[in-house]
């Protein structure tokens, strides 16, 4: 068995944050997040969680890691969470450089765990209160720090400029429409039907998916709009930092975006976390228990347009495909059944992963792991090793993957493992083989 | 005798557009837009290839540019849309484009009268503010949040005045964001600031501060409240000069703080979009009474209804009523006045408008696709296939309509005693 | 001895079964309270009917990924807790206790069966202590509160089957039975053993979370 002490890896913004901790700082700031923020739950968790271990099998972490026991979901929250609580928050500087490089890479808060702990214990959110800790300790990874910087300086995560996002989507409007005449992507159109919004990575790196995304809008005559100003990103890594204070500011700035422009509802394009972050986090912390504005998960919208007709797909894509279950739209959301309908329709032949659905592992990059960026690369690999052998036995080339984490998670781990297999977006599939009319 | 006194209030109805199918020759035309005073419609045209222009009524601009977006009416009826020609930005008012193009310009903002008119400008990469097409002298490499004082006279963003590197974590939390003022930056270095407000003569600016990443208060003229909180919503100054109020977050709870102070305790779940009446006697803010029950407050009393959403606060010119939207999921939106509910539920509706006087309200709700002008709870005889907010005359006798239907745009001149 | 018998027999039973009632109460509220306080926004979730579907699956043995994924956890659980409610209530010599207590009477578990269920309480403690002691992921995290909490609830089974077969004094036993029968039910509330009273309410509340908002199950 290792222990997290033989395993730490050197990142600037935890060294720098721990160099100045005290242990009195500590004490302070644990006492004060533990009586002020955290409740009834953590303290039910902490007090009766039995120490059974049947969670171990649950984390991919601890399976890829020949079932060492240091990364069981009750080690990580033992080792972290519950010794703080247990401590009253004595410890030392160093050991919460310990505690956060567990909070915040190794584990996804997946929640896989809880379809194995008869109590109930949500060891997801045991470890969102310790990144939480973390956060106000100002010992934070460098990367994911960086990018809720960016949260907060320009409301999405890329640092995208006002312009600069207004400026994406009119080039991809101008390319589209060497293909469709006639393409839109209407800017704050007032009354539309739908507000299709995306993450920062779209106009940044991916703009693909903007224009593929035009491209279905258009072809299934959707009365649709982009908003020009900030809000438009979705993605929200100041939840999964613990800096919840701004994951509230930026879901104001998402929802009141929508309600301005007098939407029926907002589309989002293929992504996980911030789905999370509009149906379970960040409508919380502004006391919203239902969405202010429905937000319609890409699967579901592409299973609308497929099942409605309004997309038609003349020749599904040949060859047999895989299909990645996102823990946040299918653990957190249930989609996992609209997701194998929209596969069916768009793929020949679906060979499943096992376990699948919301019984599936977690490609690891989640929960903001990947945003902690180069450092903690090796962490992903090395701890998910469970999702290779999965993705191997599958035996094909093709992945299914209706998520931007998944995406990069999966990529990496396609390269390390040497798979050969490579994961593609919904909407890429649907605007490759969809029937595009002539001159529309 | 204002602006609005000069409209035709006669009663009765008129077409304003016969026909709004797009003109000949044009490949399409894109969503109307109508004039505060109804007498003209107005939308984007592709008149070309990578050609475009707008039409307004049965005319076209005369003028034509590579692109066009944002088509807007200022409130004095001027038409404004940001426009392209030669890659290059600017704003076109009825069809002539302000002062120099430059590299982008965009987010165009009106003073309530329409006698200015700002956006935001890029040039060379470097971001200012252009109002009525002057751009500020100094400019930032990144401005955004732009504000314009309610006498059209001055403008004031967000800006970055230190440079960082990639990941540069430290020196963000040093503080590397300020507030320009008309272009002059703040000497104060902070870790962000939000909505730059400014007071209602345009002399002193407020905006959200985080002074480091746990510590928010409000900055007023770049001096920070002394005390902080968890978080803060945006600052509105007492229009008598009485202070600047904020909502703000304490032990995971909202109140209202005036100058640094409690003026509301921090009771409540939520708390934002304060307004000040007209005298500064009252202060209203949307509230949570509890998690998932919204409504708005009068000087820390709520109303007795909550709602699971509340949203478009509106106050009477005078400050006395209030009206609000409130929607679940965004589906039955209804519309509360005073604290109570008008009958019916609608698919959207749109923020209430009070008569001058503030004994009338009127607002425009949508329902199965059809469009609906409610004045005191009360719907228009008639539904339309797209309605404009109603406007009141200067007495308040009057609401005018202007809608579309049966493909063509009319101006309906209403009696509010008829409703 | 004798003395000391009518007293645990006795008073001591009265403070024991005092300290547990008051004590759950007042860590129920206590908690009931503190979730209204600081959970609200979790408490708006429970819901009742999915509340009970958790609550169903996972009395199933093996009808969930965490019973399935260790078969002899999953034996030795089930068969712990129904012995030791069996035990509990309906032991004849327990039984005899209650009607003297409370003048409340019920039928009663034979005296061989009361004793093969009490050995296979104590037989599913020592499966518990060695998954304590064997398996890395258990030993890991297992703490003398863990230990505590064991040997709670495996003493009173252990002395009472001394008692029973008349192993040692029989007396002293009996009396070392009653002891730590009263210590077991004084200390629930205080110890890892509260996941009596609040595992319904955790449990439930990851249900109704599962169920509501998140759309799948939770087993």
């Amino acid at each position: 068995m290792s222990q997290i002490a033989d395993r730490l890896i050197d990142d600037p913004g935890l060294a720098a944050g721990v160099a100045s901790l005290t242990p009195e700082r500590i004490e302070e700031v644990v006492t004060r997040v533990l009586k002020g923020e955290a409740g009834a739950k953590l303290k039910a968790y902490q007090e009766t969680c039995m120490r059974c271990g049947l969670c171990a099998q649950a984390c991919h972490y601890y399976v890829s890691h020949d079932s060492d026991p240091s990364y069981s979901p009750v080690s990580k929250t033992t080792e972290t969470i519950y010794e703080l609580i247990n401590k009253k928050g004595r410890v030392e500087p160093s050991r919460i450089y310990e505690m956060a490089q567990i909070a915040y890479t190794e584990c996804n808060l997946c929640k896989r765990c809880a379809h194995y702990c008869p109590i109930g214990i949500d060891t997801g959110y045991a470890m969102s209160m310790m990144r939480r800790i973390c956060y106000q300790l100002d010992v934070v990874p460098q990367y994911i720090r960086d990018t809720s910087h960016s949260h907060a300086a320009t409301m999405n995560q890329m640092w995208v400029k006002d312009d600069e996002w207004i400026d994406s989507l009119q080039w991809q409007e101008d390319e589209a429409r060497d293909e469709f005449p006639n393409l839109r992507i209407p800017l704050d159109k007032e009354g539309a039907e739908i507000y299709y919004s995306v993450i920062g990575p779209e106009p940044k790196f991916r703009t693909q998916l903007i224009y593929q995304a035009a491209a279905i809008m258009h072809v299934a005559g959707v009365d649709f709009t982009m908003p020009s100003t900030p809000g438009w990103d979705n993605s929200d890594m100041s939840m999964f930092v613990g800096d919840f204070e701004n994951m509230g500011r930026l879901k104001r700035s998402h929802f009141e975006s929508a309600q301005k422009l007098r939407v029926k509802k907002i589309v989002m394009g293929e992504c996980g976390h911030a789905f999370r972050s509009i149906y379970d986090m960040g409508n919380r912390w502004l006391g919203y228990a239902d969405m202010p504005v429905p937000v319609v998960h890409a699967v579901e919208f592409f299973w609308e347009l497929l099942t409605e007709g309004r997309i038609k797909i003349p020749k599904k894509l040949e060859g047999p495909v895989t299909i990645q279950d996102p823990c946040n739209i299918i653990r957190g959301r249930g989609l996992m059944d609209k997701l194998r309908e929209v596969t069916s329709m768009l793929c020949e032949e679906t060979v499943e992963m096992v376990p699948n659905r919301e019984h599936n592992y977690c490609c690891c990059a989640g929960g903001g792991v990947i945003n902690c960026g180069p450092p903690f690369k090796n962490v992903r690999m090395t701890g998910n090793k469970a999702k290779a052998d999965q993705l191997a036995a599958t035996g094909v080339h093709t992945i299914v993957c209706p998520c931007h984490n998944c995406h990069g998670g999966l990529d990496d781990i396609i390269g390390y493992y040497e798979l050969g297999m490579h994961p593609r977006f919904l909407g890429d599939i649907i605007y490759e083989i969809m029937e595009k009319p002539e001159g529309m | 005798m204002g602006r609005i006194s000069s409209w035709d209030w006669e009663v009765g109805r008129k077409k304003v557009v016969d026909s709004l199918s797009p003109l000949q020759d044009h490949e399409w035309q894109e969503e109307p837009y109508v004039s505060p005073d109804g007498e003209t419609l107005a939308a984007i045209v592709k008149v070309g290839d990578g050609e475009f222009s707008v039409r307004t009524n049965d005319e076209v601009w005369e003028s034509t540019f590579e692109k066009l977006w944002f088509l807007r009416y200022s409130p004095d009826g001027r038409l404004t849309a940001l426009c392209q020609q030669d890659m290059e930005w600017s704003l076109a008012i009825d069809g002539e484009p302000w002062g120099d193009f430059a590299e982008y310009v965009w987010e165009t903002k009106f003073t309530r009268d329409g006698s200015s008119i700002a956006a935001m400008t890029k040039i060379d990469n470097k971001y200012s503010v252009a109002l009525n097409g002057t751009p500020w002298e100094t400019v930032y490499e990144n401005a955004n949040q732009y504000a314009l004082s309610p006498d059209g006279k001055r403008t004031a963003a967000v800006v970055q005045v230190i440079s960082l590197g990639q990941a540069d974590v430290e020196g963000y939390k040093k503080g590397v964001f300020s507030v320009a003022v008309d272009g002059e930056p703040w000497d104060g270095r902070y870790v962000n600031l939000f909505t730059p407000t400014f007071s209602p003569d345009g002399a002193r600016v407020a905006a959200q501060a985080r002074l480091t990443s746990y510590d928010y208060t409000i900055a007023v003229d770049d001096r920070p409240w002394q005390k902080t909180f968890q978080q803060v919503w945006e600052p509105v100054f007492h229009p008598k000069g009485a202070g600047v109020a904020a909502p703000v977050r304490s032990g995971g709870k909202w109140g209202v703080a005036l100058d640094g102070q409690f003026i509301w305790n921090p009771r409540y779940v939520q708390c934002l979009g304060l307004q000040y009446s007209a005298s500064g006697e009252k202060l209203w803010g949307v509230v949570a009474t509890g998690f998932g029950k919204f409504t708005v407050a009068c000087d820390n009393v709520p109303w007795d209804a909550t709602f699971p959403i509340v949203t478009d606060l509106v106050l009477s010119p005078d400050g006395s009523r209030a009206a609000a939207l409130t929607s679940e999921y965004n589906r039955n939106f209804r519309i509360v006045v005073d604290g109570r509910v008008w009958p019916g539920t609608s698919d959207m509706a749109w923020p209430v408008v009070f008569s001058p006087d503030g004994a009338n309200a009127a607002a425009v709700t949508e329902k199965g696709g059809r469009f609906h002008v409610l004045v005191n709870g009360k719907a228009y005889e008639q539904s339309f296939d797209r309605a404009f907010s109603p406007v009141f005359s200067e007495d308040g006798s009057k609401v005018l309509i202007r809608a579309i239907e049966n493909n063509s745009c009319v101006r309906i001149v209403a009696d509010v005693a008829r409703f | 001895m004798i003395e000391i018998y009518t007293f645990v027999s006795g008073p001591l039973a009265w403070i024991a079964w005092s300290v547990f009632v008051f004590g759950s109460i007042y860590r129920l509220v206590s908690m009931y309270n503190l979730a209204k306080a600081k959970d609200g926004s979790s408490l708006a979730y429970m819901s009742l009917p999915y509340s009970l579907r958790s609550i169903f699956h996972w009395l199933v043995p093996f009808g969930t990924l965490g019973w399935k994924s260790d078969p002899l956890m999953t034996i030795a659980t089930f068969a712990f807790h129904i012995c030791f409610f069996l035990v509990a209530i309906f032991l004849g010599a327990h039984v005899v206790f209650w009607d003297t207590a409370f003048g409340i009477s019920w039928w009663s578990l034979s005296d061989t069966t009361g004793d093969i269920i009490s050995f296979v309480v104590i037989g599913a403690c020592v499966v518990f202590a060695v998954r304590r002691l064997a398996l890395p992921h258990v030993r890991n995290v297992t703490r003398a509160k863990d230990w505590f909490a064991l040997l709670l609830v495996a003493m009173p089974f252990v002395t009472g089957v001394l008692a029973y077969h008349q192993i040692g004094p029989s007396l002293l036993m009996t009396i070392l039975h009653i002891l730590s029968g009263e210590l077991l039910i004084a200390l629930i509330p205080f110890t890892r053993l509260s996941h009596a009273l609040f595992a319904v309410f955790t449990r439930s509340y990851m249900g109704s979370e599962f169920g509501g908002v998140r759309r799948v199950r939770d087993w």
